[in-house]
């Protein structure tokens, strides 16, 4: 499943081939790959793709 | 699919010891527990999110867990303990609705409090704030043994919700319960992560060893978790609390992880906030999309008790937070019993 702010949700077990050839394997029920390029846990959602607010704008 | 389980040895279980009392309440209900049911004192008079009402509340809650040493385990279902328990709940859940905003029950506004939820505040206060910036071993082991009320038995509580959904949002919530329990693997069980962490942060590691060292404000979080779990009534507010923590958890996670690193502390003790930084980016997903909104569209009328659950949670966390940054700004303990690297108790100034 293709989020619209987020990662792809893959089921199963799922192992990515990195660009350096490496793999990563996931054995969780669920995984989230991250789409926005911008998590530290590559290929794995860490869920930076948040949105950044400072304190007085709420939230 | 073959997969070969890096099995821990089974072994003995021993139930914890019952705790302290610490009022009259706690004290009848843990001497009902211990030498057979006594006359209870009455409940209306206590202060609701005290330590002698939720500690009286935690042990009986307890029962429906893991049990005491030398409790009788049919206690768990005695009239008179039920009915005790039943008063502490309504003064328990009263305060909380006192305290918290109502939402006016739209599925709406379970979506603009999800929605708040999503963003990250910059340079914000809170305990995994401070850990990350500046925060020292004592403290960020005392915030284990604080945590290790819940995560000894994490998803325990919520696991109690599973009989009572249906469909697609029982599918997810059973999805996400089965990662929480390793997916099969005892070893990546959470709540064995979680031991693990405190056996490399040289924590006791057994169920429930700390009890008698938290106050009322750590307690009062896991018995929110047991009370909604235990009751159907409270289903809804069950699927906010576990929201709340699902949606908040990963950023938390990553700070937690960076305080470890910078503190040089082992992977051991790493890991298990690690492993939280990855799961609940997943988790956050399934419980919004594969959870709540099914739910909603099943029982709409679940909306009010899911922003209470969320904003009850928020608001308990928040009350265990100040406690211990009010106590750390001080220089002091946040627990009731300090762990030995703890700042020594400084004489009263003369």
């Amino acid at each position: 499943m293709l989020t619209d702010e987020g990662p792809l949700l893959v089921s199963g077990p799922v192992e990515v081939v990195l660009p350096d050839g490496s793999r990563v394997r996931s054995d969780r029920p669920v995984s989230a790959l991250c789409m926005c390029r911008r998590s530290r846990r590559q290929p794995f959602c860490d869920t930076s793709h948040r949105r950044k607010v400072r304190q007085d704008e709420g939230g | 699919m073959t997969t070969v389980l890096r099995t821990s040895r089974p072994r003995l279980v021993e139930p914890p010891a019952l705790p302290e009392p610490r009022g009259p309440l706690s004290a009848a209900v843990i001497g009902s527990l211990r030498r057979g049911p006594e006359i209870l004192p009455p409940v209306e008079v206590t202060e609701p999110y005290g330590d002698d009402l939720q500690l009286a509340l935690y042990c009986l809650y307890e029962l429906h867990y893991r049990g005491f040493a030398g409790v009788e385990d049919d206690l768990e279902w005695e009239p008179s303990l039920l009915t005790v328990r039943a008063a502490m709940e309504r003064v328990f859940l009263d305060a909380l609705h006192d305290d918290v905003s109502p939402s006016d029950g739209s599925i709406d506004a379970v979506d603009a409090e999800l929605e708040s939820l999503l963003v990250e505040p910059l340079e914000a206060r809170g305990v995994s704030h401070h850990l990350r910036r500046e925060g020292e071993r004592w403290q960020l082991r005392e915030y284990v043994a604080h945590r290790s009320l819940y995560h000894l038995k994490e998803a325990d509580p919520q696991a109690w919700v599973i009989a009572r959904l249906d469909g697609p949002a029982k599918a997810a919530l059973v999805t996400v319960e089965h990662d929480e329990y390793g997916a099969g693997n005892p070893d990546r069980m959470h709540a064995h992560l979680f031991a693990e962490m405190m056996l490399a942060l040289a924590l006791d590691a057994s169920y429930g060893a700390y009890l008698d060292a938290t106050p009322a404000q750590t307690l009062a979080e896991v018995n929110l978790m047991s009370l909604c779990g235990l009751h159907r009534a409270l289903r809804g507010a069950l699927i906010g609390q576990f929201a709340m923590v699902e949606l908040t958890s990963s950023p938390g996670s990553d700070r937690l992880v960076r305080a470890m690193r910078r503190l040089d502390l082992p992977d051991a003790a790493v890991e298990f906030y690690a492993e939280h930084i990855e799961a609940d980016a997943v988790h956050e997903q399934l419980v919004r999309r594969g959870v709540i909104a099914p739910l909603l569209a099943a029982e709409p009328a679940l909306a009010r008790d899911i922003v209470f659950g969320i904003r009850a949670s928020g608001f308990l966390a928040e009350r265990f937070g100040d406690l211990l940054l009010e106590r750390w700004a001080e220089g002091r303990s946040a627990l009731r019993h300090p762990l030995p690297d703890a700042p020594p108790i400084r004489p009263a100034a003369s």
